[in-house]
């Protein structure tokens, strides 16, 4: 008798939850649908990587080639430095960003002029809302030929400086962390803003009865405090650091001649992609760079289950 | 925020009630000091680049040319030209206006319909699936197929060239939002689907009059994110449009900044005069016009932007 419910049950039951939740499924249909179609149809895709592809035979009709598509990227040594590139600049981008966003969040909780406060912020949020293209006029207006750069450089009776300049591409990597900053900052520093505010005052006032000062205040507590923050958003970002910002570097990076300091791997694969016959070098780079992605954001996923399995993302 | 405002505002009273007793130490007056220093030159550093492409755009090209661009508009130094050759031919403009609005308000209203109701079935403790599902929206974010076999099936098999759609679709379903979508629905006691149901309502009844207009304060932030994403928008326009009547506003100041490089160089090379061409107020203005709706519309929206970044923790 046992045995027969145990049979039967799980076969019926499916059915039965199928008929049961019909209209939440329907509802599901689109957007699952969608996931299929542009997510997971590509996925198959990624062979093209080891194809000489052509538009006449199509993705699976091309011919193979083996590992042709890497070597050539390895042997070009473009693997090596997009790689790097890609690497260096999200690191100083991440290290620049926790330092900044911390920094403001903790100086504006600690300021008591509110309408100062409040204006100062929202002007400090805006960058955070334009596009890289408008970015782009921007970078033109202080650094093109008629830049305030230049004015302030001739005003001094300095000579004028051309940042786009080949023998001037070294400058970009400050000007591309600067630019990142001038955009993220204000914005980011809202998730601190928001744990400090979560830090119970009685530790604080506490603090101050024991006649602690304010640098003791900020070390001793409120940077302590928000170590859980600050070491989750930070593995969160590491987690996507074989990803470049495409806006940011294609947008702003003007001429082929900058691009050994200024390219990585996303625009790199789009470049190819459009520019040249050879659709496999650039599906060669984006598989590096998927499966880069996926291995880093699952190890990083382990290391934040192990410090606090509530901001697991899986 | 608000808590934060309050927290502060109460601390100010206590000092304003304890000045007295209590005076800020050489410590705070220092901290204070560089505080407020660093939070001024950073707004300023925020908002000068602005101000510069707004007077800039009104002023005169020869003036840009000869002494650069200005702080301060003067009447010896302003000019319309940048707008007026902008506008002299206003399809361009309009349509691209017409393209980015279309878009933007289409796009958002499907964008939150659909991660909504992502969001409400997998928030339902009771669908059986709903890990199985959550799991099927979230590996794509794990791991992708890359841009080229994705470039190649929109526009070989699906044939996104050209159509307006493209624009649309691929930035309609949202993994991320979808999560916020979820937990945030996920804080809305089970009690009252229940209750509803007892009541003889169905699925789609509750979605649409319980979980909708209780999930207000999340709809708002997403839609605004959903919204502002469109509206900055040209990646999809510059891998899918190549007909300039489908341009959208982003892409056509892309664009815009290309070609007056190029027409500044071809005149640079050719030895005409390059003030022919308003080409630096002309690309200010043009910037002007495509940042000014958010501009404008920033001081009222600006508070559900800080909010969207607090709620519902980003998790799977």
């Amino acid at each position: 008798m046992q045995m027969r419910q145990k049979k039967t049950v799980p076969k019926r039951s499916f059915w039965k939850d199928v008929k049961k939740n019909r209209t939440l499924l329907l509802m599901l249909l689109v957007p699952v649908t969608m996931a299929f179609i542009f997510c997971y149809i590509p996925m198959p895709g990624i062979v093209i990587a080891f194809k000489k592809y052509n538009y006449m035979d199509g993705i699976f009709g091309s011919e193979w080639n083996g590992l042709d598509n890497f070597r050539y990227l390895l042997i070009s040594k473009k693997l090596w430095s997009l790689t790097r590139n890609t690497l260096l600049y999200n690191i100083v981008f991440i290290t620049f960003g926790i330092v900044t966003e911390v920094g403001f969040a903790i100086i504006l909780n600690e300021m008591l002029h509110l309408k100062f406060k409040k204006v100062a912020q929202s002007f400090m949020f805006l960058p955070h809302f334009i596009s890289w293209v408008v970015v782009a006029t921007i970078m033109l207006n202080i650094f093109g030929d008629h830049g305030v750069l230049n004015q302030i450089l001739n005003g001094l009776g300095l000579e004028s400086y051309n940042i786009y300049a080949y023998e001037n591409a070294k400058t970009w990597p400050i000007v591309m962390v600067a630019l990142k900053v001038w955009k993220s900052t204000g914005y980011g520093s809202v998730v601190y803003l928001a744990a400090i505010v979560g830090i119970s005052p009685e530790i604080n006032e506490a603090a101050k009865i024991d006649g602690a000062n304010i640098w003791q205040r900020i070390f001793r507590i409120t940077i302590p405090c928000l170590k859980p923050t600050i070491i989750i958003m930070t593995l969160l970002a590491v987690g996507g650091i074989f990803r470049g910002d495409f806006g940011m570097f294609y947008q702003l990076v003007k001429g082929q001649h900058l691009l050994e300091t200024s390219d990585v791997l996303d625009t790199y694969v789009y470049r190819t992609m459009m520019s040249t016959a050879n659709m496999g070098w650039s599906a060669a780079a984006g598989l590096y760079q998927s499966l880069l992605c996926f291995v880093t954001i699952n190890v990083v996923n382990f290391i934040v289950k192990k410090v606090d399995p509530d901001y697991a993302l899986y | 925020m608000r808590c934060i405002e309050e927290r502060s505002y109460a601390m100010e009273k206590e000092i304003k009630l304890k000045g007295t007793k209590i005076k800020s130490s050489w410590d705070t007056k220092i901290f204070n000091g560089i505080g407020y220093t660093l939070v001024f030159l950073f707004a300023l550093a925020c908002a000068i680049p602005f101000y510069l492409v707004l007077t800039g755009s009104f002023t005169d090209e020869k003036w840009i040319l000869t002494k650069g661009y200005s702080f301060w508009l003067s009447p010896a130094n302003f000019s319309l030209e940048g707008y007026a050759t902008i506008f002299r031919s206003p399809e361009k403009i309009l349509s691209a206006y017409g393209v980015t609005t279309f878009v933007t308000v289409v796009g958002t209203v499907l964008a939150i319909l659909l991660v909504t109701m992502t969001g409400y079935v997998l928030s339902r403790p009771d669908f059986p699936w709903k890990n199985g599902f959550s799991f099927y929206f979230f590996f794509t974010t794990l791991f992708s197929g890359g841009l080229v076999p994705y470039y190649l099936l929109c526009t070989q098999y699906l044939h996104f060239k050209n159509h307006i759609y493209a624009l649309i679709i691929p930035g309609v379903f949202s993994v991320w939002n979808m999560i916020i979508a979820k937990n945030f629905m996920k804080g809305i006691p089970y009690e009252l689907v229940e209750s509803a149901k007892m009541d003889g309502a169905g699925d789609m009844l509750i979605y649409f009059r319980i979980m909708m207009p209780l999930s207000k304060p999340m709809i708002a932030t997403l839609s605004l994110f959903t919204a502002l994403g469109y509206w900055n928008d040209w990646y999809n326009c510059m891998l899918f449009i190549s007909d300039d009547k489908k341009y959208n506003l982003q892409y056509t100041l892309q664009n815009l900044l290309k070609s007056a490089e190029f027409i500044t160089k071809i005149a640079y090379e050719q030895g005409r005069s390059v003030a022919s061409v308003p080409s630096e107020s002309m690309k200010l203005a043009m910037t002007v016009v495509a940042i000014g709706p958010i501009i404008l519309l920033y001081p009222f929206l600006q508070k559900y932007f800080v909010k969207g970044m607090t709620i519902g923790s980003v998790k799977g």
